[in-house]
């Protein structure tokens, strides 16, 4: 905790900064001291944001393992220095946790003693009077005439039962005595929204922490017809967290009825860029569920099994029918075609393990709208069906399937095939349009184009921690705002009786932290003590003024008026009463 | 659901950015100007001053400190009891309510700590702000226009952010102006809008058009207006946060008897006084920064299906966030009060306009929408 509050404790006029003969114990405590300390919560936190930079400089594995391994080859020279130094992995790298942890422990090592501090605070009596309120940022001094019968005494009442009505706690000393006084607080919210706030930080980093360990993300790819049923199986792709579960998985089921894009017709500048995405499904809860018509769209995710289902991608999926040398269907069904470029110009690898006498292959493009150009280069001109058509080179021989060893569906490795059509061939590229067939050459089989769907690529999500992330998210606002925005201040009242028999009496006001409306809460409660004792304007300004009068404190001539002569300056014998001309000038700071 | 485009209240809202632009230019010259005559002004006034304290009494000088370093408050006020004290190396704020200082008038004098207007009539500074007013309600109308050509929120690409964030900035502005005098600041807001108008003009144009899918939601709405927002409120800050260290560096001179070099910064604040607004200031700006954060969160979960995933925009999001935590931090840390919390509000700034200019264009990310 704080130097200063040690210091107090252990009543010890050393300072702690003498490192020498403090022993093993001594040199812990000293690190501690130092780890919680302001400054080191400062520079961890500056610290943080330089260690953030990198990953938005290099690319990042988490977010595309291939990208890395290209810039890795891109680059001989360094490429492979920064892998070891993990800046491919910069948020789970050891130097960026190794800072966050540090902050975080600084953290509880910062809050819990500040909690235990506050929570003595908050039950503890107002600090005393101080000798010269004078002194205080704010002070004031009024008084009552000695016919309006107010002691001393029943001042200081008045003035407690005032401020208690202000949301002050009130505590009075000496009331009967010749110089009662008050001491009164309010705003420990103040410090209560600070301790929320930062406690609230470590419930976020817990939370995300536990989304990681419990929750798990997959992927999967729709045409329209086809049903996603969540199980291991029903996934394409599929992410586990560390403590995953299989039978953590509901098994509901998505089924795409029909997928709906708008193209924007109407600006010039992107004529032709998708402007709306609308998904028909069915869903059922569970297998015995009824049947539920839902809408999925882009920002919009369906929530189902403690799952959210997103729409993330979407293609087209040409229609095949492949017939193998024997003349049987050996594959027959949408190809989901991979987007490449514009329009959804799309490549297309059709694999056919089932064809016999001979496996057969295919790969190529799909354009909804063809153009080829003079060079004989074809592109796609529209998103749109307007003109489909499907080119292709095709290939016999051993897909290498049979070994059992996993293989992208969305490539196809030529090296151990045959060709049977390419456009350097006598034979030439198959170009099919929705409803051709064409006959393979020496009766190796047949292809033809039926038609055209619609595909979706859906992320399905489950974060068990992503509710309490947003929680202690909220909490944490609330606590900034509060503690931000609630001002903690003290006042102290005293009271006294002249010679003469008038009550005078003087107040002094306090801020703790930043307050910028102190001389505000000055003059409220000046008014209000004028007012409970009918002082009126006179007695304002037959006394000591307030020493700013505007509602705020950065006022630069605060100082100096208060050092005019008056009432209470002249007539006060008593040493308290005199007012103070060290005004409060600015204070040195080490700018 | 989808409005259909009008290209002609597009062209409108062109017309009516490219006027607001030149009403800003004149604004500008308007505000210039008065930075220039009222420091000779000043001068003037100094001169005249000068005399009659060397006639002054002697309490009346010492009555009155000048500048910096006058003096401390309060001796035994206990502003260190244990309880609020905090972690060890936790300053005492520069509070606004120990700024009082002598309001003589003499070398080095500046302007008023509280910001507030003075009695003296700046003719240059009024025409200035209502040419800024005209230019703000032209502004207007070239952002409604666009929103309606577009029929939707006008933020959805960088010339939109450019322009709404042009307008803001200075909305945000005259509304300060309103409680504050921060005419002092007018060339820098109005010069940077003006920057920014004819950087949405010239690199970033682009024609109305319809929102891409991703962009389709009301947290569009929520969040960037809260960000665009923020960033108005930061660029206040930033100006006043520069002001401030050339402002502590005069004082500093003037103090040590140096010559006063930078006559128009008697139209400025103390550095402290100047520090404390930016603080307040600061303080809403990273809340709202904070809300901005958080409402992408929550868009991105909706929209991706993952609240955070340190896409570069959300790294330099982040960045920022934890910059001007740390400025909340350094005011409260002795030794980083005044000019090193002025450095980190300037460093925070800069971060801003590095995620919206670099970052929009250069880095790729989901957040690539920059419409380029
Ligand atoms: C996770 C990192 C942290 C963040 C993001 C953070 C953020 C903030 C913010 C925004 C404030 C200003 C708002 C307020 O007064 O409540 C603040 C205040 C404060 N923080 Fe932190 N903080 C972090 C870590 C720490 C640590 C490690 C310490 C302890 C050494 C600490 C001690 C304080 C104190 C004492 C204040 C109050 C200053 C005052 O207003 O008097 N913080 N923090």
């Amino acid at each position: 905790m704080s130097e200063r509050v040690n210091e107090k404790k252990k009543k010890s006029s050393k300072p702690e900064a003498v490192l020498p003969s403090l022993g093993a114990l001594g040199m812990l405590r000293w690190a501690w001291t130092q780890l919680t300390s302001m400054r080191t919560a400062l520079f961890l936190l500056l610290l943080l944001a330089v260690a953030a930079v990198p990953g938005s400089l290099f690319p990042q594995r988490p977010a595309n393992p291939a990208i890395v391994t290209q810039y890795i080859k891109d680059h001989p020279d360094y490429g492979a220095i920064l892998d070891s130094l993990q800046l491919y992995d910069v948020y789970s790298s050891a130097w960026f946790s190794a800072i966050y942890i540090l902050l975080f422990v600084s953290l509880i090592g910062c809050v819990i003693p500040r909690a235990i501090a506050h929570y003595k605070a908050m039950r503890s009596q107002p600090p005393r009077t101080p000798a010269r309120l004078s002194r205080l940022p704010e002070y004031g001094t009024l008084v009552i005439p000695a016919d309006a019968g107010i002691p001393a005494s029943a001042a200081i009442s008045d003035a407690g039962e005032l401020l208690k009505k202000r949301g002050y706690r009130v505590d009075v000393r000496d009331r009967d005595g010749a110089r009662p006084s008050l001491g009164a607080e309010r705003g420990f919210l103040k410090e209560v929204g600070n301790l929320v706030f930062h406690t609230s930080l470590i419930g976020v980093l817990v939370s995300v922490a536990a989304g990681g360990l419990f929750g798990y993300s997959g992927q999967r790819i729709l045409v329209e017809g086809d049903t996603f049923v969540n199980t291991l199986v029903g996934y394409d792709q599929f992410t586990p967290g560390t403590n995953f579960q299989s039978s953590q998985l509901q098994p509901y089921s998505v089924q795409l009825d029909k997928f709906d894009i708008t193209f924007d017709r109407e600006s010039q500048g992107k004529f032709g860029q998708p402007i709306d995405f609308t998904a028909a499904v069915t869903t059922k809860e569970n297998p015995d569920a009824p049947a539920k018509q839902e809408v999925l769209k882009v920002n919009d995710p369906l929530s189902l099994g403690g799952t959210s289902v997103y729409l993330t991608g979407n293609g087209y999926a040409p229609v095949v029918t492949i017939r193998d040398g024997a003349g049987n269907i050996a594959m027959q069904g949408p190809v989901v075609a991979k987007l490449q470029g514009e329009n959804y110009y799309s490549s297309v690898v059709i694999k056919v393990p089932d064809a016999k006498p001979e496996q057969l292959a295919f790969a190529g493009f799909f354009l909804p709208t063809a153009f080829v150009t003079d060079q004989g280069v074809s592109f796609s001109g529209d998103p749109e069906l307007i003109n489909p058509q499907l080119t292709l080179n095709s290939y016999f021989g051993d897909l290498g399937l049979d070994a059992g060893s996993p293989q992208n569906v969305f490539e196809l490795d030529v090296k151990k095939l045959t060709p049977l059509n390419a456009r350097n061939l006598d034979t030439k590229g198959i170009v099919l349009a929705p409803g051709s067939s064409y006959t393979l050459p020496n009766g190796k089989g047949s292809i033809s184009f039926d038609g055209v769907k619609r595909y979706i690529g859906v992320d399905i999500h489950h974060n068990p921690g992503q509710l309490y992330a947003l929680i202690f998210a909220l909490l944490a606002v609330a606590g900034l705002v509060t503690s931000l925005y609630v001002n903690r201040r003290r006042v102290w009242v005293r009271t006294g009786t002249h010679e003469d028999g008038r009550t005078v009496v003087e107040y002094g006001l306090l801020a703790r932290g930043e307050d910028h409306r102190l001389a505000g809460e000055a003059a409220a409660i000046r008014k209000l003590l004028s007012d409970e004792w009918l002082l009126g304007e006179d007695a304002t300004t037959g006394s000591q003024p307030a020493p700013s009068t505007t509602a705020d404190n950065d006022r630069a001539d605060s100082a100096a008026n208060g050092a005019g002569s008056t009432h209470a300056t002249e007539e006060q014998p008593a040493e308290d009463f005199i007012q103070s001309t060290a005004g409060s000038s600015e204070s040195k700071k080490d700018q | 659901m989808l409005f259909s485009i009008n290209e002609t209240m597009g062209q409108y809202s062109e017309l009516f950015m490219l006027l607001a632009a030149g009403t800003y230019t004149v604004a500008f010259i308007a505000f210039a100007w008065d930075l220039a005559k009222s420091s000779k002004m000043l001068r003037a006034v100094d001169l005249k001053a000068a005399e009659l304290a060397a006639q002054a009494t002697t309490t009346e000088a010492a009555r009155m400190p000048v500048g910096v370093g006058a003096g401390t408050a309060g001796g035994d006020v206990d502003r260190s009891d244990a309880d609020v004290s905090g972690p060890a190396g936790r300053a005492e704020r520069p509070t606004s309510a120990v700024s009082g200082r002598g309001t003589a008038a003499g070398a080095g004098q500046t302007a008023d700590g509280s910001m507030r207007y003075g009695g003296e009539r700046r003719a240059p500074a009024r025409v200035a702000v209502a040419l800024t007013v005209l230019g703000a309600a032209i502004h207007a109308a070239g952002v409604i226009t666009r929103a309606l050509g577009a029929g939707r929120v006008p933020w959805g690409n960088m010339y939109e952010f450019l322009t709404t964030g042009a307008f803001v900035a200075v909305a945000v502005f005259l509304l300060v102006l309103i409680r504050r005098d921060l005419r002092f600041l007018g060339t820098f807001v109005i010069g940077l809008a003006i920057i920014m108008l004819v950087a949405a003009s010239i690199a970033f144009w682009t024609p109305v058009g319809h929102l891409v899918p991703a962009l389709q939601s009301y947290w569009l709405i929520i969040h960037v207006s809260i960000a665009v927002m923020s960033s108005a409120l930061f660029t206040l800050t930033f100006a006043m946060s520069a002001l401030q260290l050339v402002q502590s560096h005069r004082q500093k001179t003037i103090a040590a008897g140096g010559a006063d070099k930078l006559g128009f910064m008697r139209l400025v604040p103390y550095a402290l006084s100047l520090e404390n607004l930016s603080y307040r200031i600061n303080a809403i700006a990273f809340v709202g920064w904070t809300f901005t954060l958080m409402f992408g969160a929550i868009w991105a979960e909706k929209a991706w299906g993952r609240f955070w995933g340190w896409d570069t925009k959300e790294v330099w999001t982040f960045v920022i966030w934890v910059v001007y935590a740390g400025y909340l931090h350094a005011r409260a840390t002795r030794g980083w009060t005044g000019t090193r919390a002025a450095w980190l509000s300037i460093v925070g700034y800069l971060c801003v306009v590095f995620n919206f200019t670099i970052v929009n264009q250069f880095f790729n990310g989901l957040h690539s929408y920059s419409g380029l």
